[in-house]
């Protein structure tokens, strides 16, 4: 019994200990919001508040009204759709192949897909950028796509889940049918694969939404900007305003802190297999 | 007969992808490795051949040895504090798996991970403001003396470990705690029947057990590391209008010698250093897996 009530008062505190760990890590964003509320001039106040003492909305009126905001928030949602297609498209063909059809010619182009993962787009980017101007596509959504279109991680995690989770027996019983391959390809292949493109589905989202080196370079005029580079450069391009910062900050934020609450399983999911990739 | 239908499928279904792979990532990193051989001024025709002068160059120019040394830093001190700490998190996250709040505890973790750099990089950026910024009101508080977060050369290098380090922190945690559950249960159930307590088996058991993971995370953590950028943009650069001081970052360096400086040879010599890096330290780990007898 005694030992009981000691796991018991130990877990509690674990718990405890835990809470405040959570709350510290989500104290930076909580005090970004909190500051949208705040006027200016409470911005200014020291020592600073943590909490606005009258909360106005007038920030996010001025965010929305006065500021391209909601223009930048189209040009990252806008790239941020097509890449995820794209790369969802192209993982999703190049996966099942390399997975399924053991040609020597696949499997030097997979080793070749495969060699290159590790290569941050960093090093790249700059020659990228001239074949992006070479194509007059500086400043459009269709020249930042260019950066974006295929994810070696992505194939990656295709052809695993395919290998894993799609028998042989099953594509030959369609063959013996008389089904074509691109048939198997959508009917058979692709419902079989509808967590693992989910998963990856929510990471290319994610990872086109929050890229910031790229647009910085490529989108330079300002209602071309991402949302990410368009808060990057709030200061220069406007006065100085804390507070109309952080509301800007702030409606940005929330639907991407909301998207990933509803679809945390899919990005777990989708990230602990990048943790097994040996 | 079906075999060479099939082949012809297969290269007919990968050459899309395989073209544009190609062409978006195989030919410019080619590009990087060739233009590095080149001077190549932006304002000029000429790309002549210059052999390893860019990189010779390089290693004389205290601008790039100062973002090489700013970014090493950054790296490595993101690691330090990311490996324990996740590692740590972890175990207790693990521990209370069947926790109501187990959810909880996972969400609010990895949310700095996924929220955009730029807003979070704003909320620290506040956070450390040198007049205004609730740290030092805290320090204050407490009886200390303020201190220049993002001013002060060391201080906001620190800055910038403690912000990486608070955005890595989730996807540490996240890829632990898959390696707890795949930990065999029996050998812990062994250990607590020969009396050793949840710290003892943490640290003697656990933590080696682990290791592969620790590799694989010190990794990925340094890699991004080596990539810092938005958070050096945002964080350090003009501070409240006034040029401040701007931690250069290897990327920062790179972009500017070729959009600034318009020396793309140059800058792709850069970036051919910022791969040697990155090769290596994966060439390190999976040496040190092979050394572990073939685990």
């Amino acid at each position: 019994m005694s030992a009981n009530a000691r796991v018991r008062r130990s877990n509690f505190l674990l718990d405890v200990t835990l809470f405040v760990i959570c709350i510290l890590l989500l104290t930076p964003l909580i005090l970004l919001i909190a500051n949208g509320f705040k006027t200016p001039q409470e911005m200014l106040v020291w020592p600073p508040t943590l909490f606005p003492k009258d909360p106005t909305l007038q920030n996010f009126h001025k965010v929305f009204t006065e500021t391209p905001l909601l223009r930048w928030m189209f040009n990252s949602l806008t790239f941020a759709i097509l890449s995820t297609i794209a790369i969802v498209a192209t993982s999703a063909l190049a996966g099942y192949i390399v997975g399924k059809f053991p040609f020597r010619t696949v499997n030097v182009i997979f080793i070749l897909f495969l060699a290159t993962a590790i290569i941050p787009f960093e090093v790249y980017m700059i020659p990228l950028y001239f074949q992006v101007k070479a194509l007059g596509l500086l400043n459009s959504v269709g020249g930042l796509l260019i950066g974006y279109l295929v994810m070696s991680f992505g194939i990656f995690l295709i052809r695993q889940n395919v290998i894993a989770s799609i028998p042989d027996e099953l594509l030959e019983a369609a063959r013996i049918d008389g089904a074509g391959e691109l048939w198997i390809f959508w009917y058979v292949v692709l419902p079989l694969l509808r967590g693992p493109l989910a998963a990856l589905a929510v990471l290319a989202f994610f990872q086109a939404w929050t890229t910031f080196a790229w647009p910085i370079i490529v989108m330079t005029r300002k209602t071309s900007f991402t949302i990410e580079v368009g808060l990057a450069n709030f200061q220069s391009a406007y006065t100085i305003d804390l507070s109309l910062l952080s509301a800007a900050s702030a409606a940005v934020m929330v639907p991407s802190v909301l998207a990933f609450v509803l679809l945390r399983r899919n990005f777990v999911e989708g990230i602990a297999a990048s943790g097994m990739k040996e | 007969m079906l075999r060479r239908k099939r082949f012809w499928f297969a290269i007919m279904a990968i050459l899309p992808t395989f073209a544009i792979f190609g062409w978006v990532r195989l030919f410019p990193i080619i590009e990087t490795l060739r233009l590095s051989m080149h001077e190549w001024n932006l304002l000029s025709k000429n790309k002549p051949f210059v052999g390893f002068q860019n990189f010779i160059e390089l290693f004389g120019d205290n601008q790039f040895l100062d973002a090489l040394t700013n970014t090493a830093v950054i790296a490595f001190g993101a690691m330090a504090v990311t490996i324990p700490m996740s590692m740590g998190l972890a175990a207790i996250i693990y521990h209370r798996t069947r926790s109501r709040f187990a959810g909880f505890y996972e969400t609010a973790v990895f949310i700095p991970h996924v929220v955009s750099l730029v807003p979070a990089a704003m909320a620290w950026k506040w956070i450390f403001d040198a007049k205004l910024g609730p740290l030092n009101a805290l320090i204050m508080g407490l009886g200390g003396d303020a201190l220049p977060w993002l001013f002060d050369p060391v201080l906001s290098v620190i800055c910038i470990i403690f912000l990486v380090s608070w955005q890595t922190l989730g996807y540490g945690v996240l890829i632990y705690l898959v390696g707890f559950r795949n930990l065999p249960k029996s050998v812990f159930e062994a250990a607590q029947l020969d009396g050793a307590n949840g710290l003892q088996s943490f640290l003697h058991m656990s933590v080696p057990l682990l290791k592969p993971i620790t590799l694989y995370v010190s990794v990925v953590t340094l890699i991004s590391g080596f990539n810092v950028y938005a958070q050096a943009y945002v964080l350090a650069s003009d501070t409240q209008g006034a040029p401040g001081r701007q931690v250069r970052v290897l990327v920062l360096d790179m972009l500017e010698n070729s959009f600034q400086n318009f020396r793309v040879g140059y800058a792709a010599a850069e970036a051919v250093i910022l791969l040697s890096i990155v090769l290596l330290l994966t060439l390190i780990q999976f040496g040190l897996l092979r050394g572990k007898g073939g685990r």
